[in-house]
């Protein structure tokens, strides 16, 4: 994928320099308008400010910016360690030199999307619905496919774009409030220089308001379709099984629940565009090619290697879309057969483990119903709802090991201990309250609380 | 009046100062190739050792349940102490390809035993040492592709002679012998 990762370069070094000359030319003219004499320079200045800024989300809180108020939790290896193995899988297969982090959004519409400034510095995400409706074999062609866009450095630029645009969207917004607080002062007084002012941070206003949309279509524009056709050859050959993946695209577009938190800003990121179902059309400004389409030039590849892609994609579409040199270093594969194996997370598991993610503890009662109780909720018990019993909210007890009497040793930190109750899904409450999970195939005998960093010995079931 | 002598000698110098440049980035280029290829094998190195580790523990479990199966046993700690003894590229090949067909074994006869396929601890270890071998399934796969684009690179004209003079020599591949086992390992639960 020489070419790819070439062209991705070139486009970022375009979206920097033609980000820093609209901007400077906005700063320039807004500030002659605002001060005849030197207000340009200033206005300049302010906008070298903020491409320092820019630079500055981008290099140190890309993803934090960018997944702002998104319900997300980063997945530890005691949580899901058959999603670790998959991604280990694909990371292996992709040869790149550190898996990528996980991170759980808490959703139940199915999608994914990897994010971060660097391969070694990258996320994928998934969400809860897509746990709880892939198989194991279609999530790893999700995951391939993903990490194919890591390993094709399509995430960088996407950081980069989402985070100019959000700036920008962060600008514009602070720009209309300035203009509606100034309107509330004009009516006050009526000096001359104010109205003057107002009128630039107006035109500045509109002139971001348009730049918006604008930045917004040129990123749809830059997001081309191929990076994501390039992205499912890549799955295909990293798990040598484009059925799955094939499989998994149909399932997710069929799905009419659509990601809580995806804006124009993060649509191009996900692996199906996650407005298509709403809107069906497929316009010129849109972000991913018809998933119909890369479903069925998944299902005619008659290996699994890049030039099956490239013949399959011929016969769909018409055309080529894999770079000659990258096909002809490309060696041949053979597909596998499917593994058989089902869902990661299964119906209750799945709602338990966002439930946790999210902190609540779910007390289930000997009735059967599941009450959460919210990590912040300091009671050691809580009553069932619908029959009254008292039920424990599972809990790390401190275990206090007292220095023998008479010794000068000091006394020992202090311990905490959590006893299984079963083997299966299990959540308790660290002493700090925030809210631990262990998953049917954890081993250990201890866990570090996340949040307060202490050690948690975890006892087996009393038998 | 620039003398004819000049000329050939710029042009002679450019030609040669244009070849070291190309020499030296022919080298670099086969240098990174090579790096990758160590590099994917010591991939490939730690996930056998890992699956090395996995064995007595799952041996363990399994011995629990299903006593009457000696014979399994003492065939998947034999193919597990060759594994650990071979060196070189091929040998290693031959002797993993038998453990994972002895761990295959080991698999099929648990399934006979009900309590031994519910066991949390024998789920739990089943499901690291199939994800294990799928790992080597891919870090060989990730290998064999460097290896070839290796190998094609050093023989083709005009870098072959760049190899031969720093002495680039051919890569082994980690060959598969079982048809079976060129489709991803995987051991059905």
């Amino acid at each position: 994928m020489w070419e790819q990762i070439q062209a991705n370069r070139r486009r970022s070094r375009m979206l920097v320099a033609a980000m820093a000359m609209v901007l400077a030319g906005l700063g320039f003219f807004a500030g002659e308008a605002f001060a005849p004499r030197g207000g340009g320079l200033a206005g300049l200045a302010v906008a070298g400010l903020i491409l320092a800024v820019q630079a500055g989300i981008y290099f140190g809180a890309a993803e934090s910016v960018v997944l702002q108020g998104v319900p997300v939790h980063e997945v530890s290896r005691e949580e899901i360690p058959r999603l670790h193995n998959l991604v280990e899988e694909m990371q292996i297969a992709a040869g790149l030199a550190t898996p990528p982090r996980i991170l759980l959004v808490t959703d139940p519409a199915p999608n994914a999307f990897a994010i971060g400034r660097s391969p070694e510095k990258c996320a994928v995400a998934v969400t809860t619905g897509l746990l709880q409706r892939l198989n194991r074999d279609e999530l790893q062609g999700v995951l391939a496919h993903e990490i194919g866009h890591i390993r094709n450095r399509d995430v960088q630029f996407m950081t980069l774009a989402a985070v100019m645009l959000g700036t920008i969207v962060i600008l514009s917004d602070l720009l209309t409030r300035t203009i509606r607080l100034g309107r509330t002062g004009r009516e006050r007084s009526s000096s001359r220089g104010g109205g003057q002012a107002q009128a630039a941070f107006l035109i500045l206003a509109l002139i971001f308001a348009i730049l918006g949309p604008l930045v917004a279509q040129i990123l749809y524009f830059a997001c081309s379709r191929r990076r994501e056709h390039l992205a499912d050859a890549s799955g295909a050959q990293f798990t040598r099984y484009p059925e799955g993946l094939a499989s998994a695209l149909e399932k997710i577009s069929a799905s009419s629940m659509q990601v809580a938190f995806a804006s124009r800003t993060t649509a191009p990121m996900f692996i199906v565009n996650p407005f298509q179902a709403a809107s069906g059309v497929q316009g010129l400004f849109s972000t991913h090619p018809p998933t119909d389409e890369r479903v069925r030039i998944l299902r005619g590849m008659a290996g699994a290697s890049l030039a099956d892609y490239a013949a399959a994609y011929a016969a769909a579409h018409g055309g080529s879309v894999i770079g000659a040199r990258s096909l002809a270093e490309a060696p041949a594969f053979e597909k596998r057969e499917a593994s058989g194996e089902g869902p990661l997370l299964g119906g209750r598991a799945a709602r338990d483990a966002s439930a946790v993610l999210s902190g609540y503890v779910p007390v289930v009662c000997g009735c059967g119903l599941e009450t959460r109780v919210p990590a912040s909720h300091g009671a050691s018990s809580i009553r069932c709802l619908r029959c009254g019993a008292r039920l424990p909210v599972p809990e790390a007890s401190s275990v206090s090991t007292e220095a023998p009497p008479g010794s000068d040793a000091p006394a020992a930190p202090r311990r905490l201990q959590f006893q299984r109750q079963g083997s299966g899904w299990e959540s308790f409450r660290c002493a700090c309250g925030r809210v631990m999970q262990l998953s049917p195939g954890f081993l250990g005998t201890q866990v570090r609380c996340s949040k307060c960093g202490s050690e948690i010995e975890v006892l087996p079931k009393a038998a | 009046m620039i003398s004819a002598f000049a000329v050939i000698a710029v042009i002679f110098v450019a030609i040669l100062v244009l070849t070291l440049l190309w020499v030296a980035g022919t080298y670099n280029a086969l240098v990174r190739l090579r790096n990758q290829i160590e590099n994917a094998w010591a991939q490939i190195d730690v996930q056998l050792k890992r699956r090395h580790d996995l064995i007595p523990n799952l041996m363990e479990t399994v011995r629990g349940y299903a006593k009457h199966e000696q014979g399994t046993f003492e065939k998947v700690t034999q193919a597990r102490n060759m594994a650990m003894n071979a060196s070189g590229v091929k040998a290693r090949a031959e002797a993993e390809n038998m453990l994972s067909s002895t761990l295959k074994t080991l698999f099929a006869v648990s399934e006979a035993y009900p309590e031994l396929k519910a066991n949390q601890n024998f789920m739990q270890l089943q499901e690291e040492v199939a994800s294990t071998e799928n790992k080597i399934a891919f870090a060989r796969q990730f290998f064999n592709d460097s290896t070839m684009t290796y190998n094609t690179r050093i023989e083709s004209f005009p870098v072959n002679l760049i190899a031969g003079i720093f002495h680039f020599v051919r890569r082994d591949f980690f060959e598969v012998a079982a048809d079976a086992e060129r489709a991803a390992p995987k051991i059905q639960f």
